[in-house]
């Protein structure tokens, strides 16, 4: 995403330069396989015991 | 034996037949009348709109799986509901149409002892002048229109390859849209695709949206608990903005559509026009337009539906100010107030009002995205709807055991945000209550534990293998019913 993001950010007081953007560390563990396959399992446990819980 | 009609064959109306099948067994008859012969994970839409998938991809044939499942299966368009009966017989029916080649027109009465009415939304693409596939807009709600969705698109990549600069414009084509998260997954997946191919330089992304603010997503927002701050979801949904290029107009109507340009409504009041190459815009949704009849043969239909067509359940539908409004407005079994052998699931249910606030805009338009109705709870209305009807007719009580209300239903959406198994990425979003309860969490009105909000690859696989798991799942193959909806 690197060219689209340069070019807004090149755009002060646009609605979109007061946006929170990731840092280069926060593009890394989003993939970065460990972490992910480590998240993979997490969500999917987190939403399965929150289908279950949403009904009786 | 009993007879339950289940109108609609989508993820609710197919759950929900699967289901009372899968209780009720061969003593009792399941027919579901559709319009449609085939079944479409919706959710996978997005990726036959980039190109990714094909259409065959994100659906299969009903008749096969309704006939392996001893479910009667009719092609054909619901006319009217005669919950009284009528004419000859005392028994309610419902008046079809078929649709199939070789029955087409023909009419027939299809008597019922249970209705579930999973109809679905109706694409009102007429609410708003110009929009849709057969007009200046693209759309990404059927597979077919998301095949269609890609082949302009495609041309628009290819005017980029040649050096030609493109506007896209992606959002709600209605002041009451709703389904901002398929929009946005869309927007999020062309920013992906133009930028994979080095393009970016050429393209202007616009995200419309007639939110109040960014991430409302139609259920009055969320927050999250992220980086040692609760945040609300307009800043999460700014950041994937921003990070994909994408500018935004928000609080804005779209009132009409012509070729290449859209012109729009502010909450302000002010009128204004965008230019675009290329626009997907989701349009309003109706209820289906079945007619209700009595005994007598009176119209009925505004007692057992509301004026847009969905249909009226266990909600309090009695208008009250949003600072007036209760989790308990909300329905618990999704039965008819007037008829209780009948019952909607999914979308086809009128929830009580909106989640978002309502706005109007200073020239009194309303503005404000309708409620959303995943395929999450969707699948689990349809689940307990089958549930309840299979109770009363083995048990012949009239309570119901399972509730499945909004207001305690958890869903997840997982927003695509690029196609690739080590470079692709999405958004996984939970939020619990889906319906805010502001009297049970008075500081977020929802379990602040409970709501994620997480980007990254992990989301991609997960959407992948819910694509692969819920087809399989809907083609009612060993196992099916071990797998949550």
């Amino acid at each position: 995403m690197a060219n689209i993001q340069e070019r807004l950010q090149n755009k002060p007081y646009a609605e979109y330069a007061y946006a929170t953007r990731p840092s280069k560390m926060t593009l890394f563990w989003r993939r970065c396989l460990i972490k992910q396959i480590y998240m993979f399992f997490k969500l999917n446990l987190k939403i399965m015991i929150m289908v279950v819980k949403g009904h009786s | 034996m009993s007879k339950v009609l289940v109108l609609g064959a989508g993820i609710s109306g197919h759950t929900a037949a699967l289901y009372l099948k899968k209780i009720l067994g061969k003593k009792h008859d399941v027919i579901v009348v559709s319009p449609n012969s085939n079944y479409q994970w919706v959710p996978s839409n997005i990726w036959v709109g980039v190109g990714l998938m094909e259409p065959n991809e994100v659906k299969f044939k009903l008749a096969p799986v309704y006939k392996k499942q001893g479910i009667i299966y009719k092609q054909a368009l619901a006319k009217s509901i005669h919950p009284e009966g009528g004419g000859e017989t005392d028994k309610p029916f419902v008046k079809i149409s078929y649709v199939e080649e070789a029955k087409q027109g023909e009419e027939e009465v299809v008597e019922f002892d249970y209705l579930v009415n999973g109809t679905g939304p109706a694409l009102n693409f007429a609410g708003t002048p110009g929009l849709g596939p057969d007009l200046f807009t693209n759309s990404v709600c059927t597979y077919d229109h998301a095949a269609h969705s890609w082949k302009n698109l495609e041309v628009s990549l290819t005017k980029m390859e040649n050096g030609e600069h493109q506007t896209f414009l992606i959002g709600t084509g209605h002041p009451m849209a709703t389904c901002q998260g398929a929009a946005f997954e869309y927007a999020l997946n062309i920013a992906f695709e133009v930028d994979k191919r080095n393009l970016s330089h050429l393209a202007d992304i616009i995200w419309i949206t007639n939110e109040y603010e960014l991430g409302d997503f139609g259920m009055g927002g969320a927050y999250i608990k992220r980086g040692g701050y609760i945040t609300p979801t307009k800043v999460f949904t700014e950041s994937v903005l921003a990070e994909y290029g994408i500018r935004w107009i928000k609080r804005a109507g779209v009132q009409k559509v012509e070729e290449g340009k859209a012109f729009y409504e502010l909450l302000d009041g002010t009128y204004h026009e965008q230019e675009f190459d290329f626009a997907m815009l989701i349009p309003g949704f109706t209820g289906s337009k079945m007619k209700a009849f009595d005994k007598a043969d009176n119209d009925i239909t505004d007692k057992i539906f509301v004026p847009n067509g969905m249909m009226r359940v266990d909600a309090d539908y009695t208008p009250k100010p949003y600072e007036e409004w209760k989790a308990s407005d909300w329905p618990e079994i999704y039965q008819s107030p007037e008829y209780d052998f009948m019952y909607a699931s999914g979308i086809a249910f009128a929830p009580p009002h909106t989640m978002s606030k309502p706005m109007k805009s200073a020239n009194g338009t309303p503005i404000t995205p309708t409620p959303p109705r995943t395929g999450m709870p969707s699948g689990v209305i349809g689940k307990v709807v089958a549930q309840n009807i299979s109770y009363r007719i083995k048990t012949g009580k009239k309570d119901h055991p399972h509730k499945a209300s909004m207001t305690k239903q958890a869903a997840a959406c997982i927003v695509s945000a690029g196609y690739g198994f080590t470079k692709g990425q999405a958004a996984t979003m939970t939020v619990s209550p889906i319906v805010p309860d502001w009297e049970k969490y008075p500081k977020y009105g929802r379990d602040i534990n409970a709501t994620v909000g997480v980007i990254g690859l992990a989301g991609h696989w997960m959407k992948l293998f819910m694509h692969y798991m819920f087809i399989y799942k809907a083609k009612a193959k060993f196992g099916w019913s071990i797998i949550p909806e």
